[in-house]
C-alpha cells in the first residue's frame, strides 16, 4: 500500500520521539495574531529564551481590529493595548510584521495564502482553530494553544500526536447555486461535530478538483468544526497556478514542484477510513442550531427530538430554545435583521465575486443591516479595482475595512440582543457573534446575499434565478 | 524543569451539564482581549453565570466555589484553540475536568497546562452528575495510577490517552523543556526541509 500526504509530510518533519511517546514535529511555518501571542512572549521572556526561527514566523492582526475605521488610537484601550504588543513583539525578535501600515494586514488565513507563504508539504501553526485553512495547499495545517506558540516560539517544533487520516471523496459535480461552505456544512451534519476527533480529513474526488483554490480553502476551513484538528486537499496543478508569483513563493519554483509533487498521496494510499459522497445530493445549507453540525438543506424542515440519536437529543431541545425555534419549522422564511458576508471563511476575491454576479440591481431588505468584509486590505483593494464595491453599497451593503469583523466579537461589530444573523462565517455558537441571545445561521456568501435581499432565510437558487 | 507529578487529584466536583460546550461559552471572546492569561478566572462561563442585566443565574459553579473538578458531557471544549479557556478554568480553582469525550486542541491544552482531562462512559458520567447533585460536597478521588476515580462507594474506571497520563504522572507534561534539548536535530530536520 501507499502512502497519503499527511504521513509523508509528519515523516519528514518528525525531528525526534519524545519520552510521552510523543513525536517532536519541525514547524515550518509560524503564523501569530495579536490574540493568542501576546501571553506567549510574556512566558518566552520569563523563562529568558529567545524565538528560534523569526524568519519562520509571520504575524497580522485581525481579531480585534475594527471594520468601521482605521484611526489610531482605537476606542477600546485594550484593543489599542494589543496591537501596540503584537508591533513590539516582531520589532523585538525581527519577525515581519503585516502591518495596517504597510498596507499588507488582513485575517491571518486571508494573508497566508495571499502572500505564498502557504505552501505544499509543509506543517503550519497558528494559535487559531481555523489553521486547517491552509490545508488546502497540501499541507499539514492546525490550530494550537498559547502554550504551544510559546513552545514554536522557542524551538520552532511541537510534540504532538500522529492522527489518523479519513479520505473523504466527493464524486460528480456541485450544482448551481451550491458551493464548498454547502458541502463542509453537509459534510459536518453526517458525521458530526466531534466524528472528526483523532483524525485528519483529506478531502478529493472529482467534485473537489473541480474547485477553485479559495473554495478548498473554505472546505479545510471548517474541518475544525467536525472535530477534525487538520483538513487538506493534495496539491495539484490549480494549487501550483495559484502560488506561482506569489510574494513568497519558492525561488527554486522546479525544485519546489518536485518537491510538492512528491509529498501528494499515493494512488494507492492507505487511510484508517473513507466515506464516499455524491455531490449533486447537496442542496444550499444552513444551520439552525447551536453548533455546526445543526444544518439542513434550505428546504428541509428543523428534525425533532425523535430524529436525532439519543446523544444528539439534549443539544437539539438546547438549539431550539437558544434559536426560538420549534422542530419541523422550515427554515426558509425565517426573518433576519442582520447579515454578514467576510471572515477567513468566505473573506475571499472569490467570495465577492460571486456575490457581486448576483446582487446587481437588487436592494437590501428595509430594517437589515448588511456588512460585507474583506479578509484582507489586498482583498479590498483587488475588490475597489474591479469596481465590486460600488455594487455592494448601491445595493444597501456596508463596504468595510479589512478585519474578522463579526465573525467572533471582539471587535466593534456585534449583535444586539436576539438579533438573528445570516452568516458566511464558521461557528454558530451561543454568544458567538458578541450578544449572548444572538442567533446566528451559516450559510454560503450568496445564500447570505438572498437572505439580505428577502429579509428572510432564501434559497439563493431561487431569488437569483440559478440553474 | 521541575514539573509536579500527577498521581492522585481529589477534591469536590461541579456538575456543568451539557454536550458540545465550546470554547467561547467557557469564555466569551470579549474577555480575551487582554496580554496575560491572571485575571480571566472571573470570566469563566460568564454568559451563562450572569444574565443580560448582570445578575447572577445561580450556575452550579458559583454555588459551588470550592470545587475543583469539573463535570461535563460530550466533546467538551470544541471550537475555538483558544487557550483563555483552561486558562480561564485554571485560575477559576478547576485542577481536573471529566467529560465523555472532549475536543483535540482543548485537550491538549489543558494538559500542557498540568490539567487532567478524563473520560468516563455515559452510564457512569450521569451517575457521577446524579451523586454530586444529591451531595455537592461529596470527595472524588482521581487515581492516574490506578486508573480509577473513586466516589462515594462507586469505582469508575477512567480513561485518558496513555502519552497523557504518561505525561501527568511523570511530571512532562509541559513539553517545553524536552524540545529545548533537541537543538542539534532540530538544526538537521531545517537543513533537510530546505527547498528554497
Amino acid at each position: 500500500m501507499g502512502k497519503n500526504l499527511f504521513n509523508k509530510v509528519w515523516d519528514l518533519h518528525k525531528v525526534k520521539t519524545l519520552s510521552s511517546g510523543q513525536d517532536q514535529l519541525f514547524i515550518s511555518l509560524h503564523l501569530i495574531h495579536e490574540v493568542t501571542s501576546p501571553q506567549a512572549f510574556g512566558m518566552l521572556r520569563t523563562l529568558g529564551l529567545k524565538v528560534a526561527c523569526p524568519e519562520k514566523t509571520f504575524a497580522t492582526v485581525d481579531h480585534i481590529i475594527p471594520t468601521d475605521t482605521t484611526l489610531r488610537p482605537f476606542k477600546d484601550s485594550l484593543a489599542e493595548e494589543m496591537i501596540v504588543a503584537i508591533k513590539q513583539n516582531c520589532q523585538e525578535n525581527g519577525i515581519k510584521y503585516f502591518s495596517p501600515e504597510s498596507g499588507d494586514q488582513g485575517i491571518v488565513h486571508v494573508i497566508g495564502p495571499e502572500k505564498g507563504l502557504s505552501q505544499p508539504g509543509m506543517t503550519i501553526a497558528c494559535g487559531d482553530s481555523h489553521t486547517s485553512t491552509h490545508g488546502a495547499f497540501g499541507a499539514i495545517a492546525f490550530g494550537i494553544g498559547t502554550s504551544q506558540v510559546r513552545d514554536i516560539l522557542a524551538t520552532q517544533t511541537l510534540a504532538l500526536s500522529r492522527l489518523k487520516v479519513r479520505r473523504i471523496n466527493v464524486n460528480g459535480s456541485l450544482k448551481g447555486g451550491v458551493y464548498a461552505k454547502d458541502l463542509i456544512l453537509h459534510i459536518i451534519k453526517i458525521l458530526g461535530v466531534k466524528g472528526g476527533i483523532g483524525f485528519a480529513y483529506e478531502y478529493g474526488g472529482s467534485a473537489i478538483e473541480q474547485m477553485r483554490m479559495e473554495e478548498r480553502m473554505t472546505l479545510c476551513n471548517m474541518s475544525i468544526e467536525g472535530g477534525a484538528r487538520v483538513g487538506y486537499v493534495n496539491p495539484d496543478q490549480k494549487t501550483f497556478a495559484y502560488l506561482e508569483g506569489k510574494p513568497y513563493a519558492p525561488k527554486n519554483w522546479q525544485k519546489a514542484l518536485e518537491h510538492w509533487k512528491s509529498i501528494a498521496s499515493d494512488e494507492n494510499a492507505e487511510y484508517d477510513d473513507i466515506i464516499n459522497i455524491q455531490a449533486e445530493s447537496i442542496n444550499p445549507t444552513v444551520t439552525w442550531g447551536i453548533n455546526p453540525g445543526q444544518a439542513i438543506g434550505i428546504n428541509e424542515l428543523i428534525p425533532a427530538p425523535e430524529e436525532v440519536s439519543e446523544d444528539d437529543k439534549g443539544t437539539l431541545q438546547e438549539a431550539l430554545e437558544y434559536m426560538k425555534l420549534k422542530a419541523k419549522q422550515p427554515i426558509k422564511g425565517l426573518k433576519i435583521n442582520v447579515a454578514f458576508i467576510g471572515s477567513c471563511t468566505n473573506g475571499r476575491l472569490s467570495d465577492f465575486e460571486e456575490v457581486a454576479k448576483y446582487i446587481k440591481g437588487f436592494k437590501v431588505a428595509s430594517g437589515v443591516r448588511a456588512l460585507i468584509v474583506p479578509g484582507s486590505m489586498e482583498v479590498k483593494k483587488e475588490v475597489e479595482a474591479k469596481g465590486l464595491h460600488k455594487i455592494f453599497t448601491e445595493a444597501g451593503f456596508e463596504w468595510r475595512e479589512a478585519g474578522c469583523s463579526m465573525c467572533l466579537a471582539m471587535n466593534p461589530d456585534k449583535l444586539k440582543g436576539d438579533e438573528v444573523c445570516a452568516s458566511s462565517s464558521n461557528r454558530n455558537f451561543k454568544g458567538r457573534q458578541g450578544s449572548p441571545t444572538g442567533r446566528t445561521i451559516l450559510m454560503s456568501p450568496v445564500m447570505v446575499a438572498a437572505a439580505a435581499i428577502k429579509g428572510e432565510i432564501a434559497d439563493a437558487r431561487e431569488v437569483f434565478s440559478i440553474e | 524543569m521541575a514539573l509536579k507529578k500527577f498521581e492522585i487529584i481529589e477534591g469536590k466536583g461541579v456538575s456543568v451539564k451539557g454536550n458540545d460546550i465550546d470554547t467561547d461559552r467557557i469564555i466569551p471572546a470579549r474577555f480575551m482581549k487582554c496580554v496575560t492569561f491572571e485575571g480571566l478566572g472571573q470570566y469563566t462561563f460568564y454568559d451563562v453565570r450572569f444574565d443580560e442585566n448582570g445578575k447572577s443565574t445561580n450556575h452550579p459553579l458559583d454555588l459551588a466555589k470550592t470545587a475543583n473538578i469539573l463535570i461535563s458531557g460530550a466533546n467538551f471544549g470544541c471550537g475555538s484553540s483558544r487557550e483563555h479557556a483552561p486558562q480561564a478554568l485554571y485560575h477559576w480553582g478547576i485542577r481536573a475536568v471529566i467529560a465523555q469525550s472532549f475536543a483535540e486542541i482543548f485537550f491538549g491544552n489543558c494538559i500542557t497546562l498540568g490539567i487532567p482531562c478524563l473520560t468516563l462512559a455515559m452510564q457512569e458520567l450521569e451517575t457521577l452528575h446524579d451523586l454530586i447533585q444529591k451531595n455537592p460536597q461529596v470527595e472524588i478521588q482521581i487515581d492516574l495510577l490506578q486508573k480509577q476515580i473513586k466516589v462515594a462507594d462507586n469505582i469508575f474506571n477512567l480513561e485518558i490517552p496513555e502519552q497523557a497520563r504518561l505525561s501527568l504522572i511523570n511530571g512532562a507534561w509541559d513539553s517545553l523543556g524536552e524540545l529545548l534539548e533537541s537543538k542539534a536535530q532540530v538544526e538537521e530536520t531545517k537543513q533537510r526541509l530546505n527547498i528554497s
